[in-house]
């Protein structure tokens, strides 16, 4: 079945309506281009897992780093006992 | 008022509903133009880079949070907007908008303007969006406007933050740089406003709002026009010696300055009746220059940017 008019107030509130339409897309395009340019921004891809809104204990400042010096020390110690 | 929204209220009368320029009149578009300018230099001449779309969003945040205050300011006023003659075509008191759905949009827009401005940029720069907000419909429109006639002078203060804010979304920080662009704006609000009064025959008065030519005189208001230049000459000049000014801006600055305060100098020692004789021709003349002197500082600053940027200033040992 075909859109008609089935009110007057169709064509009375037609430029409110197409206006609040393209705020919308202009609302939609913002936070759009806001996550891309926000993601493209990230330095360490990790840090997307933040976006998450949980806690990341493996995000934390120098958690990576102390990580790879365990990892480094572990190793180190193996290579003494064998 | 203009023929589109001349015209969008003819509409509105037709068919008895608000036409979206209508809603757009609610946000005084003119003082958003100055807001937008203002801000967009403040971004720009800023340190900092910021990303082009990051930009863009935040500018559109302060130009919509500036129309939601400009919203929430004819809410409040719609009383005496209907009594004066230049404020009575306004959307409220024309019946074009309903004062709650005014009330309603200026609330929603603030909320908006202030938690997208958060999200894209920083808090510092949503929070100064939010004060200035706060500044100008509730300091100003609901405290100040009614009370005093250094009314504009504080009030000003709402429309000298654009700058500030535009330098804390690239910063994240406030610095001499960006209160001094604040402090120009704000020295600068006085003598435009009492250089329009002085010339334009308002019905503040029947509106009860104590404008300062109504409450102490046309003499005074003179006497005050001279007394904030000399400040505000002090702040514009100061301006070009720091990390955002340089030879380009100075010279300007200059001109400008020795242009403004001659156009004060000459208001100071004009009587009411030199005034009428040649139809204020020296009160408008100065209006007009003041115009030209916030548009020309604020233009010169990102001239300056773009010079520096390109290591055009060197050559001045700059």
């Amino acid at each position: 079945m075909a859109i008609k008019v089935e009110h007057e107030i169709h064509t009375r509130r037609k430029g409110r309506n197409t206006g609040v339409f393209l705020l919308l897309l202009g609302m939609i395009g913002i936070v759009f281009g806001l996550t891309v340019v926000k993601v493209l921004g990230l330095t360490d891809i990790r840090q997307m897992e933040k976006f998450d809104h949980v806690a990341r204990p493996a995000l934390e400042p120098g958690a990576l780093e102390a990580a790879e010096r365990r990892a480094a020390e572990i190793a180190a110690e193996a290579e003494a006992n064998q | 008022m203009t023929d589109a929204t001349n015209q969008t209220q003819a509409a509105a009368t037709q068919t008895g509903e608000a036409q979206l320029g209508d809603y757009y009149a609610l946000m005084k578009p003119r003082v958003m133009q100055l807001v937008v300018f203002t801000a967009l230099v403040g971004l720009l001449v800023a340190p900092t880079g910021v990303n082009p779309f990051i930009g863009f969003v935040a500018i559109l945040c302060i130009a919509v949070g500036a129309g939601a205050s400009g919203a929430l300011n004819m809410w409040w006023d719609a009383d005496i907007d209907s009594i004066m003659k230049r404020t009575a075509n306004r959307p409220i008191p024309s019946g074009a908008v309903a004062p709650g759905e005014a009330l309603g949009i200026g609330l929603g827009l603030s909320g908006f303007a202030i938690v997208l401005l958060f999200l894209a940029t920083n808090a510092l720069a949503a929070g100064l969006l939010a004060f200035t907000i706060f500044f100008y419909a509730v300091v100003y429109s609901m405290w100040l406007k009614r009370s005093t006639p250094q009314n504009i002078v504080i009030g000003g203060a709402a429309g000298a933050f654009p700058p500030m804010i535009g330098w804390a979304v690239a910063t994240g920080s406030v610095s001499i740089e960006s209160i001094l662009m604040f402090g120009l704006i704000f020295m600068w609000t006085p003598p435009h406003f009492w250089a329009l009064a002085l010339f334009v025959k308002s019905d503040y008065g029947d509106a009860g709002v104590p404008m300062l030519t109504e409450t102490h005189g046309r003499k005074v208001t003179r006497n005050h026009i001279l007394a904030y230049c000399v400040p505000l000459v002090v702040v514009a000049l100061w301006l070009g010696f720091t990390s955002i000014g340089g030879p380009f801006y100075l010279l300007v600055a200059v001109a400008l300055n020795i242009w403004f305060l001659k156009g004060c100098y000459d208001i100071w020692t004009r009587t009411d009746a030199d005034s009428d004789a040649d139809n204020h021709a020296v009160e408008k003349h100065t209006f007009k220059v003041s115009l030209y002197y916030l548009f020309g500082h604020f233009g010169a600053l990102m001239i300056e940017a773009l010079l520096r940027a390109n290591g055009l200033t060197a050559w001045a040992g700059w």
